[in-house]
């Protein structure tokens, strides 16, 4: 099992508190949306992260002021999930 | 009754009965048939055939309808699973799907039917072997198609348990999870996507989002089975597929039936043009990519470069006289205005794209504007609750590669016509 931070992007308004909190894990864009630092693809909406990362990732999600954000517990990354169904 | 047979050209399959076909004709053409009956075992039929997805994403059709089958499953009381056949086209190049659904409204009910009965019976709920065991059905689809099938639905028995709903004419109408959620809340937006349809779609019950023409093609597989489907294509790419061809004027614009893993260059000739005097085309429409014309296999998988992912099944050729880089400016500003505006990186990077993108077009030489360009697509690519900042992503980085020496053109101070600068 491997713990990922989720970013609801059509929650998420951008006031960068998560990437305070998570300095190592998320950068922000020229629009102060979270990126997730050196990750590609779906990675940077299911973030994946380290047991270090853990608490701050916890408070992050409690403190997210729009509740963008949610810890997944998943076993490995699920190649159909991002696949668009039309 | 014909079953429709293979030669070298491929004959039609999908719309065999031919123009406008009625239930009488329906019948008479692929033979009578209770698509209720076909449910059990048809997942794995699917299976067999290799039959994927013609809407886009080229997912195996057994696998996602056996994770919404899966699912039902789950749990104290069954959920009882929901089957959406989508008919949403919103990409402004593709007309298959409404010319399937005019020509051929049967088969693709007769698809959704057998789907919904076969969800029924592996969901867990018991139902006799010809219902659908308590599996709803819709079909989405845009308002012109929506008197057709109304008409089809009218005129089979059963016909009525199916729900019709309005797809309305935006991009990403077609989305899975914008299909849900116009059904269920009246607002054709995608929803973030942390708990899949499969396991939670529509009023938290397992939904299945099937495009119309993969119905078409389960409705096939089912009457004639997974070896019939594999006669046409190849072994990686079995079966056919509809694709929406467009081109230079006085090309016609038309709906072409493939065999899996054609080359490019045998559909662009079949539809009257000839490779020798294009530029490039855009496959799998405004989420796909340029290409130039020769050497492309059209398959949803197989080495790069010398295959081309159909996509949405769009195809649209350019002349040597237009040129790409106001080609794809056009288009990005077009999916820059289509974003649902949710999402930041979409909602701020896709307007951004655009912007750099007819700053080139529009003439101005700083060469700092295509890294740029790639710049911004790097930062918005896989953030955003839809894949439509990904997709918009891989048409401009397909563009900076096919029209690489137009861009150097256009940087240097120079618009030659793509026919001219290319290599
Ligand atoms: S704290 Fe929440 S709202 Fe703020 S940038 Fe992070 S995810 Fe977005
Ligand atoms: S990524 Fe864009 S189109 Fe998709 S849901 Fe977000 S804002 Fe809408």
């Amino acid at each position: 099992m491997k713990t990922y931070l989720h970013i609801d992007w059509t929650s998420c308004d951008g006031r960068g508190l998560c990437s305070e909190l998570l300095p190592g894990v998320l950068d922000r864009d020229d629009w102060g949306y979270p990126v997730a630092r050196g990750k590609v693809g779906g990675e940077r909406t299911d973030v994946p992260l380290r047991d270090a990362d853990l608490d701050a990732a916890q408070e992050a999600v409690f403190l997210c002021p729009r509740l963008a954000l949610s810890l997944v517990q998943r076993t490995a990354p699920e190649p159909g999930q991002r696949t668009p169904g039309r | 009754m014909s079953q429709p047979g293979d030669s070298h050209r491929q004959e039609p399959r999908l719309l065999a009965a031919g123009p406008d076909a009625g239930w009488a004709r329906h019948l008479d053409t692929f033979g009578p048939w209770e698509p209720q009956a076909a449910g059990p075992g048809l997942l794995e039929v699917l299976a067999e055939s290799g039959l994927t997805g013609r809407g886009g994403a080229a997912f195996e059709t057994w696998r996602k309808a056996t994770a919404a089958a899966g699912s039902g499953r789950k749990g104290l009381f069954a959920a009882r699973p929901v089957v959406i056949a989508n008919g949403a086209e919103g990409e402004p190049l593709s007309f298959k799907d409404r010319t399937l659904l005019a020509h051929a409204p049967h088969l693709v009910i007769d698809g959704l039917v057998a789907l919904a009965a076969a969800l029924g019976q592996t969901g867990g709920r018991t139902g006799s072997q010809t219902s659908t065991g308590g599996t709803s059905m819709y079909v989405y689809a845009p308002a012109a198609s929506l008197p057709r099938l109304r008409q089809a639905l009218g005129e089979r028995p059963g016909g009525r348990r199916i729900h019709v709903v309005q797809a309305p004419e935006t991009f990403i109408s077609g989305e899975s999870s914008a299909v849900v959620n116009m059904i269920a809340n009246g607002t054709a937006l995608p929803t973030d996507q942390r708990r899949r349809l499969s396991e939670s779609g529509l009023n938290g019950r397992p939904t299945l989002v099937v495009n119309v023409e993969t119905l078409a093609q389960v409705a096939l597989i089912a009457r004639y089975g997974a070896q019939w489907f594999r006669q046409a294509g190849t072994a990686a790419d079995p079966g056919t597929r509809l694709v929406s061809v467009s081109g230079p004027a006085p090309v016609r614009d038309v709906v072409l039936e493939v065999p899996g893993g054609v080359q490019l260059s045998a559909v662009l000739k079949e539809a009257g043009m000839d490779p020798g005097y294009l530029s490039a085309v855009l496959v799998g429409g405004y989420h796909g990519r340029w290409v130039r014309p020769a050497d492309h296999a059209l398959a949803p998988a197989g080495p790069p470069g010398r295959t081309v992912r159909p996509g949405a099944g769009v195809i649209h050729a350019l002349d040597l006289q237009t040129c790409g880089i106001q080609a794809t400016a056009g288009i990005v500003s077009y999916l820059a205005g289509q974003s649902a505006r949710q999402c930041g990186p979409c909602m701020f990077g896709l307007p951004a794209m655009a912007s750099v993108l007819n700053r080139i077009a529009g003439g101005e030489t700083n060469p700092r504007l295509t890294v740029e360009l790639d710049r911004l697509g790097r930062l918005v690519s896989g953030r955003g609750a839809c894949r439509h900042p990904e997709g918009t992503t891989g048409l401009v980085s397909s563009a900076l590669e096919v029209f690489a020496a137009d861009f150097r053109a256009h940087l240097a101070g120079y618009c030659a016509g793509p026919g001219r600068v290319a290599a």
